[in-house]
């Protein structure tokens, strides 16, 4: 079995500041951190590996620093890595980050089954995955909790629904996105770490996945993040007083000037 | 401090902290009140190659040294002393294998002990043989077939737990000391039992136990080296390993440091928080200086013994009397300092308390020790007198 599992280098931290000025992540003094949700992909790429054979190969799109969670997913048992950085590939949205790892997977050999997890806890939109899988033409199934049975172009798996869990068969290849559930991430092993080393690690840009500067990047994102900010909170009560037939006529009066009725 | 430490000696040393952290800590007070053996987190150390640091590349380890086996040990009783020990005596158990074992005996055993596998114990002691380990009774009769042996052996740590045992018997009873030899046995050979396993005061997830071997015929091909040298192969061995009881005491101790030095931070009485106070500072400063300065000697012995120094007795007893010595001073002042809380058994500093003591008594008292220093001081001034 061929595994891609699709990974993104994240902030350490759940208490992410902005700058004020210019409406940016602070990202001084933390430490970046392989998506936790993208930890159970590695790890259920690995052990489905360690159970049946085949390779275990990681990608994921960034600067050139994202190439130490690779080495750490390398250190986790991944066979290969390859980073995706291109100038051109800054300011991507989903739609334009889906499509750049569509075009790598595209670009490994043969691929059975691609591994993403969820969500990021950065962006948080856990749309990626299903992007993915709509370029690549192929099945996807989210929220994954279980692999039951994988074999040569047949996948059975248990998806979480909100009261409990839904099986489902699909043909390979595939995506999956998997839910923490599914395991329980290892530690790296001490020959894992200095295996991580030395790895070799490839850097694909626009022109190793000949893909059009046009179609990568903020150029080919479908949305542009315009400002970041905290939402203000306003609080306005008003107390409406009298009789309470005048405070209902008020109320509705109020409602209908603001649209709402 | 910065001991310069190598990059693999580095990457050893925070693998170990994160295992620590991540796997140990949660569970460590639960491993403590049940006193049960802490076999997940064996199992976590394994896969993580902890028990490949100390073996050597040719049997599948990944060859360090004592200090390599220090650094491990340091970090895992800087939260827990008993997984520390519990991992630290795997190491004992095969240390006499590795030295003078065969090609033939190294390649049947090392590889399952590296992996993790199999668990590794050490065993010299009996009733009649603590400090006067000499005095060992258990013999190892030499027969058709092997050797038999039959006696008991007391407070074995890793005892019933391990797969493969190191029995110090007595091959020549006639010889005593010098008719001991050491031999392995594998646990479940007919004739080797478990007697009691002790309750204690600390290090209470580590599993200590009796030996009792009745008519156990062990191949002959399980002696290690040659007969008549166990006892001389038994004291190079710890003059060997206690560099690393140095190291549990050094991680014992920052974890106690440590542990004082946040609760000082938080508590607060007459309206401030205690570690503003003189008095508390320094307690505090006593017993950092303690701590680093255990680490400097425990380094330096475990680096002189890694130099393949011929004689390293007194160096490695500094290290451990000095070390462990101060691991019970600074956990006993951890629990002063965080007072009626640090009794407490919801605080880890009295688990910190309980599990300093052994570390002056075991692999040496450190009286037995001191005596050892002292007749290397009179044979060096005879010498040069």
């Amino acid at each position: 079995m061929n595994i891609v599992v699709c990974l993104k280098q994240v902030p350490g931290t759940t208490e992410v500041k902005i700058d004020p000025q210019t409406n940016t992540l602070i990202r001084q003094g933390i430490e970046n951190i392989i998506n936790p949700f993208d930890a159970y992909a590695i790890e259920e790429g690995v052990r489905l590996k360690e159970k049946d054979g085949g390779r275990v190969a990681v990608i994921t799109m960034g600067p050139s620093q994202a190439e130490a969670a690779l080495r750490e997913a390398v250190s986790l048992g991944a066979d290969e890595a390859i980073l995706l950085s291109d100038r051109a590939f800054a300011g991507a949205d989903t739609r334009a980050t889906a499509y750049t790892l569509s075009r790598a997977v595209a670009k490994l050999e043969k691929c059975d089954l691609i591994i993403c997890g969820r969500q990021t806890i950065d962006g948080d939109t856990g749309q990626v995955g299903p992007e993915l899988a709509e370029m690549l033409d192929i099945p996807f199934v989210a929220y994954v909790s279980q692999i039951e049975e994988i074999r040569d172009g047949y996948l059975r798996l248990r998806r979480m629904v909100e009261e409990g869990h839904e099986v489902i068969e699909t043909t390979l290849p595939a995506v999956i996105t998997v839910a923490k559930e599914i395991n329980v991430p290892r530690l790296p092993s001490l020959r894992g770490i200095m295996k991580s080393k030395s790895a070799v690690i490839p850097t694909w840009g626009i022109q190793e996945l000949g893909v059009d500067e046009s179609s990568v990047g903020l150029s080919g994102s479908s949305t542009q993040v315009i400002k970041v900010f905290f939402p203000q909170r306003v609080h306005q009560a008003e107390m409406l007083e009298g009789p309470l037939e005048k405070q209902v006529d008020t109320l509705i009066d109020r409602l209908k000037s603001a649209g709402l009725c | 401090m910065d001991y310069f430490l190598d990059e693999q000696q580095k990457t050893i040393k925070d693998l170990a902290r994160r295992i620590a952290e991540e796997r140990i800590l949660p569970v460590r007070a639960e491993l403590d009140e049940k006193e049960e053996f802490p076999w997940d987190i064996v199992k976590d150390l394994a896969d993580a190659d902890m028990f490949r640091v100390f073996v050597p590349e040719e049997y599948e380890g990944l060859g360090g040294g004592c200090l390599e086996l220090c650094l491990v040990v340091e970090e895992l009783s800087r939260v827990c002393s008993g997984v520390a020990v519990t991992y630290a005596a795997s190491a004992l158990g095969c240390m006499t294998l590795m030295e003078y074992g065969t090609d033939e005996q190294k390649r049947k055993f090392l590889p399952d002990i590296a992996s993790g596998k199999k668990l590794t114990a050490f065993a010299i002691t009996e009733p009649t043989a603590g400090s006067d380990a000499g005095n060992i009774k258990t013999t190892a009769e030499k027969v058709e077939g092997g050797y038999l042996l039959n006696g008991t052996k007391q407070f074995i740590t890793n005892g019933g737990e391990a797969e493969i045992y190191t029995v110090i018997a007595l091959t020549d009873k006639t010889r005593g000391a010098r008719g001991a030899s050491a031999i392995i046995v594998e646990k479940d050979t007919p004739g080797f039992t478990f007697g009691k396993k002790e309750k204690k005061l600390g290090i209470r997830t580590s599993a200590t136990r009796e030996l009792v071997f009745k008519n156990c015929l062990v191949p002959e091909g399980n002696l290690l080296g040659k007969p008549g040298l166990g006892f001389i192969q038994a004291m190079r061995l710890f003059d060997r390993s206690r560099p690393g009881i140095g190291s549990q005491a050094v991680g014992l101790a920052q974890g106690a440091l440590e542990a004082a030095t946040d609760y000082a931070r938080e508590r607060v009485q007459f309206d401030q928080p205690i570690i503003s106070m003189p008095v508390v500072q320094h307690m505090l400063a006593d017993m950092a200086i303690q701590v680093e300065a255990a680490r400097a000697l425990v380094y330096a012995a475990a680096k002189y013994v890694d130099s393949g120094a011929r004689n390293v007795t007194e160096e490695s007893a500094m290290a451990k009397v000095f070390a462990s010595d101060a691991a019970m001073k600074v956990t006993m002042d951890a629990v002063q300092i965080c007072g009626g809380s640090g009794y407490m058994r919801d605080y880890p500093v009295e688990k910190m308390m309980r599990d300093a003591k052994i570390l002056q008594i075991y692999e040496g008292t450190n009286q037995i020790l001191r005596n050892a220093i002292a007749v290397n001081l009179r044979k060096r001034k005879a010498r040069t007198a």
